[in-house]
């Protein structure tokens, strides 16, 4: 019972990291139709500049562990967000006409570079996070030991998506985004100015993993430069799984996966674990394309 | 451009890749009218339209809206302007609900009180809109969607309503209703131009009309006359009645 539940927390803290990466890929995919495949850099961009900000600024020091999280949060945030925009313009605003084809081999170019650029900046050593900034004690919940750190992590997750989701759903712009993703002719002709409905979805998507990447560094205390690829195939499978294009549907995708992979890990067996999620992936194509929430996707990447 | 015009296309050519579809087309609107366009599937009458909201682009020729080269603005910011599109086969946004639809309708109308009335008033052109104001518009009849496509095309408080064939796919009835509608808005000041393949219906709701033919203006008057045009007649009216 307490490995169980020590799974299912773990499961469940990874599970929110991996909601926070697939939303980025599912709402980029919802406007665009194209799987952004430099999504899991950015959000390696966002380990690093963490790392870096809590490195050299200090915040957690001069304002205190949880005011200086959020601080550093947000400008990751922001600083990824901002790369994502450029990325945007760069890499697929050129293409927007072109055959799909074309944006899919930009996209890859686009995280080729992004990957070899933080390698030549920062080297290609792991580097480790302070590991003083969250509290490492455990809690209690009916008398099961639970480390506090993965109910921070998952509570931030948690935060985020329902921030999103209100966003999505309640705001003005959050209307216009989903009307985009519905049909850009039509709204356009709502007044809908899509080429900025589109530069948001790319601030608020990559924003997001780049806050996952910094929760990353922040849960295991390490970094290296090829770690996006990993996460983003994880968080490309929690974004089939739940429904590509789907924003609820990636977050339920996410936690998902992340509960299996961590129970799977620990019943079938460790060596297995990144196996798992691929599985479910094939799995999720074979059975059911369109996954829990969303539409088809086999024929669409 | 003339007294009284609203919209006016000069020499308009419009091309998709390498194929060009309208070949010179000239127009004009007088403010308050309702202008018709007529023709076969395929004269290039959705691509004068979208040529209007600037979803496609002009190749070469000029529209003007209200003395304002419009050829070269973004689509968003036609709208902004005032010149609004119900379009082709409605699309509606079918996930949301009838509500979120007239509300993105209201995207570019930053005037709280218009935005209010012109609900009040859409509702009251359509009721049945305020019945189904919070069902998924994909669940909508085809009258009832194109009822949404015209109340959200309202929404932006236009001054030009542009209607891409509003009864296709319709029965007899509820064309007639919408038209009897479209009146309607057209008494409370909106300039019209309606695309349609029901060119007798077309023809008795509008003051003059076009007819399109492979991407030209093939013939053009004041509607009594082209009813009475033995050209129409054969062509779209089904001949002499
Ligand atoms: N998106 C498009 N790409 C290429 N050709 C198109 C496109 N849309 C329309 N056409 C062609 O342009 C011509 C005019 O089409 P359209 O304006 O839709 O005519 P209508 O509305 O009068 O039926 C037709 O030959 C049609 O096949
Ligand atoms: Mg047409």
């Amino acid at each position: 019972m307490e490995e169980f539940f020590q799974q299912l927390t773990n499961g469940l803290a990874v599970g929110g990291i991996y909601a926070l990466i697939a939303l980025g890929y599912t709402m980029v995919y919802g406007v665009l139709k194209l799987i952004n495949f430099a999504h899991g850099d950015l959000f390696t961009l966002g380990a690093y500049l963490g790392l870096t900000l809590l490195t050299s600024l200090g915040l957690s020091g001069h304002l205190g562990t949880v005011l200086g999280l959020i601080v550093l949060a947000i400008m990751v945030t922001g600083f990824v967000g901002i790369a994502g925009a450029l990325l945007e313009r760069a890499a697929y605003r050129p293409l927007r006409d072109s055959h799909r084809l074309s944006a899919v081999v930009s996209a890859l170019g686009a995280s080729i570079f992004l990957q070899n650029t933080i390698m030549l900046i920062y080297g290609a050593k792991n580097y480790v996070y302070p590991l003083d900034i969250l509290p490492r004690t455990t809690l209690h919940i009916f008398g099961l030991p639970v480390p506090l750190v993965r109910i921070l992590i998952l509570t931030a997750s948690l935060l985020l998506m329902a921030g999103l989701y209100l966003f999505i759903q309640k705001t003005r712009l959050g209307t216009a985004i989903r009307a985009a993703a519905i049909d850009q002719g039509a709204a356009k002709l709502m007044g809908i100015n899509v080429n900025q409905v589109i530069m948001i979805v790319f601030l608020v998507g990559p924003g997001l993993g780049g806050v996952a990447g910094l929760m990353v560094g922040l849960y295991y205390g390490q970094v290296n430069f090829t770690m996006g690829w990993v996460y983003g195939l994880k968080a490309f499978t929690a974004a089939i799984l739940g429904g590509i294009g789907n924003i609820p549907g990636a977050m339920v995708g996410g936690l998902l996966l992340g509960v299996i992979e961590a129970l799977g890990a620990a019943y079938i067996s460790i060596a297995w674990k990144d196996a798992i999620a691929f599985c479910v992936l094939i799995v999720i194509l074979i059975v059911r394309p369109t996954g829990i929430l969303g539409e088809r996707v086999a024929d669409k990447i | 451009m003339g007294e009284g015009m609203i919209l006016k296309i000069e020499n308009l050519h419009v091309k998709y890749g390498q194929v060009e579809v309208l070949h010179g087309i000239n127009l004009h609107v007088n403010k308050g009218e309702i202008v018709t366009i007529l023709g076969a599937n395929g004269a290039g009458k959705s691509t004068t339209l979208n040529a209007i909201s600037g979803l496609v682009k002009v190749s070469s020729g000029a529209i003007y809206f209200e003395d304002q080269p419009i050829s070269k603005v973004p689509a968003h910011r036609v709208v902004e302007l005032g010149v609004a599109q119900a379009p082709e086969g409605r699309r509606v946004f079918g996930t949301l609900t009838v509500q979120e639809n007239l509300n993105l309708g209201a995207f570019t109308n930053r005037d709280g009180d218009n935005i209010i009335q012109t609900l009040g008033w859409i509702y009251e052109l359509f009721p049945v809109l305020l019945e189904r104001k919070n069902q998924l518009a994909g669940t909508l009849s085809g009258g009832e969607q194109q009822m949404l496509a015209i109340g959200r095309a309202l929404m932006a408080n236009p001054k030009v309503l542009l209607l891409d064939e509003p009864s296709l796919g319709l029965a007899p009835i509820l064309v007639k209703a919408i038209f009897k509608t479209l009146k309607e808005i057209n008494e409370a000041g909106l300039t019209i131009v309606l695309v349609e393949q029901n060119a007798r219906a077309a023809l008795k709701l509008a003051n003059r009309g076009y007819v399109f033919e492979v991407g030209k203006v093939a013939l053009e008057g004041p509607s009594a006359d082209l009813l009475e045009d033995p050209n129409v007649q054969n062509a779209y009216l089904g001949g002499n009645h």
